[in-house]
């Protein structure tokens, strides 16, 4: 009888192959992405201009509010809301909270069908190229507001180290996040030809409870309930948060403890969805 | 062959426009609630820091409530009838303005009528509804002065927005790519203008005043109405000459419309 440990052994080396050539397609796709939004430099420009204004005028609201509260209002000092604002303009473009319709319109087109034939996972694909859009735009969107933070008022440093590391993990789940809901939204042109109405009321839902406007901490008891019962929060207040060091040691490893949570459960339901649509897709003539 | 009229004409085009929106009910339906919402966020947000503090710029809730009131009125109505041209890139990219400068009409006017959106109308039933609710609180004699502002104020907050969309329209001509350049002035002008101009910070209170100015669209003349002073830089008086910033607003748009038409080179689309 022969050893079945050869085999096994072939096995587990065909099995490495894969997947690194798998790792090797998405890391291609992400970087491909990357290199597809630089080439827009105007907007790249435009963006950093008009987000700049908008950081402004947050700037000049809580700092009213601030003053008003008499110093510091839910945690927040002068200089630590600046931050909040900085990093919130600098996170905006990487986390995407705008509108998103790249998958919905291939449903509509019909090439959903090509890339479900693909070798590659619809998902994972996307995934991996959403993470290449937000590498390229962390430094070239995330990088000139934080200077302009740190030139006008300065920003806050965390009073602890394990702040940067944690807020980069926290900030990896918080545009996953994003990327999951995106799709998720994406998925329903597969039962509406209308999916830019849902988007719409998407982007007008997320941005004030991810705290686009005034920290979710601003909020009164009953709407900040609502706000941490949505994954909204884990999309930019949570990695603010973390980063900025307005929670530290285990109190922010918990919170990005539940943009974990949150994130697979998400990606579970767009699983769901998926294999759902799928099963729906029709595809007339070639 | 009777000639139809240029108004005529535009009603046509816009009834048929009102038309085909109503005829797609849940679509239609859904986007007005997303309009609705959109007010309704930009309120939370006022709302959400006087759940912390009871004054904000001077303000208190209702004071700034009326102001958000005034200026959202006249930004939604702005929105209804020149919002369209945000799409201006997109013609220009897909060469599809050509088309439109042969035709014997006003090419603003064809942009304005081509997608009439009757559901931004949505975003003016916010600021109707808190107009009506804060008014009552508010304790203003109702002297032939208030009510003339009172009616005024959204109508000059209109014009001064649409001028806003029309200079951003004609400078995308020039942007295309950079398109977003100009929503640092349409949009940030509409988020400046809704708030008590004593909260911005000196440049930012100057710059959407004497170049942009989204603060006569409401706070100064909100403070006319309740009679209260300005802080520095915009005194109250100001308020009554928001017809000429509107003006002024309006010569700019002229200009930045005409340099952007004339510059435009079709690539026989």
């Amino acid at each position: 009888m022969r050893s079945p440990i050869p085999t096994l052994l072939v096995t587990v080396r065909v099995q490495c192959y894969k997947t690194r050539s798998i790792v090797r397609t998405y890391l291609l796709l992400a970087v491909a992405e990357f290199r597809r939004f630089s080439t827009y430099r105007l907007a790249i420009l435009a963006g950093i201009t008009t987000q700049s204004v908008f950081g402004f005028i947050r700037v000049s609201v809580l700092y009213a509010a601030i003053s008003s509260a008499g110093g510091t209002l839910a945690g927040y000092d002068e200089q630590l809301a600046s931050t909040y604002v900085w990093l919130g303009q600098a996170l905006l473009a990487p986390v995407a909270l705008f509108g998103w319709i790249e998958i919905a319109e291939r449903v509509s087109s019909g090439e959903i069908a090509v890339d479900f034939a693909r070798p590659v996972d619809l998902q994972m694909a996307w995934w991996a190229r959403d993470l290449g859009r937000a590498c390229f735009q962390l430094l070239a969107r995330g990088l000139p507001p934080l200077i302009i933070g740190a030139v006008t008022v300065g920003l806050a440093r965390p009073d602890s180290w394990t702040a940067y590391p944690l807020g980069l993990v926290s900030l990896f789940l918080a545009i996953s996040i994003s990327f999951t809901l995106r799709f998720l939204v994406n998925l329903i042109a597969f039962w509406t030809l209308d999916v830019r109405g849902f988007v719409g009321l998407y982007i007008v839902v997320v941005g004030p409870f991810a705290g686009l406007f005034v920290p979710v901490h601003f909020f009164p008891e009953w709407l900040r309930v609502i706000a941490y019962a949505t994954p909204f929060p884990s999309m930019l207040q949570t990695p603010i948060d973390v980063l900025s060091g307005w929670v530290l040691g285990w109190a922010a490893a918990a919170l990005v403890a539940s943009q974990l949570g949150w994130l697979i459960g998400l990606i579970g339901l767009a699983r769901l969805v998926q294999w759902r649509a799928a099963h729906r897709l029709v595809v007339q003539g070639g | 062959m009777a000639d139809l009229s240029a108004i005529e004409a535009h009603r046509i085009l816009i009834g048929s426009r009102i038309r085909s929106q109503l005829a797609y009910r849940t679509s239609f339906w859904l986007n007005v609630a997303t309009s609705v919402a959109v007010g309704l966020v930009e309120f939370l947000e006022i709302y959400a820091i006087f759940a912390n503090v009871s004054v904000f710029g001077g303000l208190d809730l209702r004071q700034s409530a009326l102001v958000f009131a005034l200026a959202n009125m006249g930004f939604a109505l702005a929105d209804v009838i020149f919002g369209q041209l945000d799409t201006i890139p997109t013609y220009l990219r897909l060469g599809r303005l050509e088309v439109l400068l042969v035709r014997p009409m006003p090419l603003l006017l064809q942009l304005i009528t081509a997608d009439f959106q009757l559901r931004r109308l949505g975003r003016l039933v916010v600021g109707v509804v808190i107009i009506f609710v804060v008014l009552p609180g508010l304790d203003l004699g109702y002297t032939a002065s208030t009510i003339y502002l009172l009616v005024i104020t959204p109508l000059v907050g209109a014009a001064i927005y649409g001028a806003f969309f029309v200079t951003a329209g004609g400078l995308q001509f020039f942007l295309i790519d950079g398109a977003e350049f100009t929503a640092a002035f349409v949009y940030g002008g509409g988020y400046a203008g809704q708030l008590p101009g004593s909260v911005l910070i000196t440049p930012i209170r100057i710059l959407f005043t004497f170049v942009f100015p989204a603060t006569l669209t409401a706070y100064l003349p909100s403070l006319l109405i309740m009679g209260l002073p300005g802080p520095e830089f915009l005194p109250a008086w100001l308020g009554w000459f928001a017809p000429v910033f509107a003006l002024w607003a309006g010569a700019l748009a002229w200009l930045a419309w005409r340099a952007g038409v004339r510059r435009f080179t079709g690539a026989g689309g």
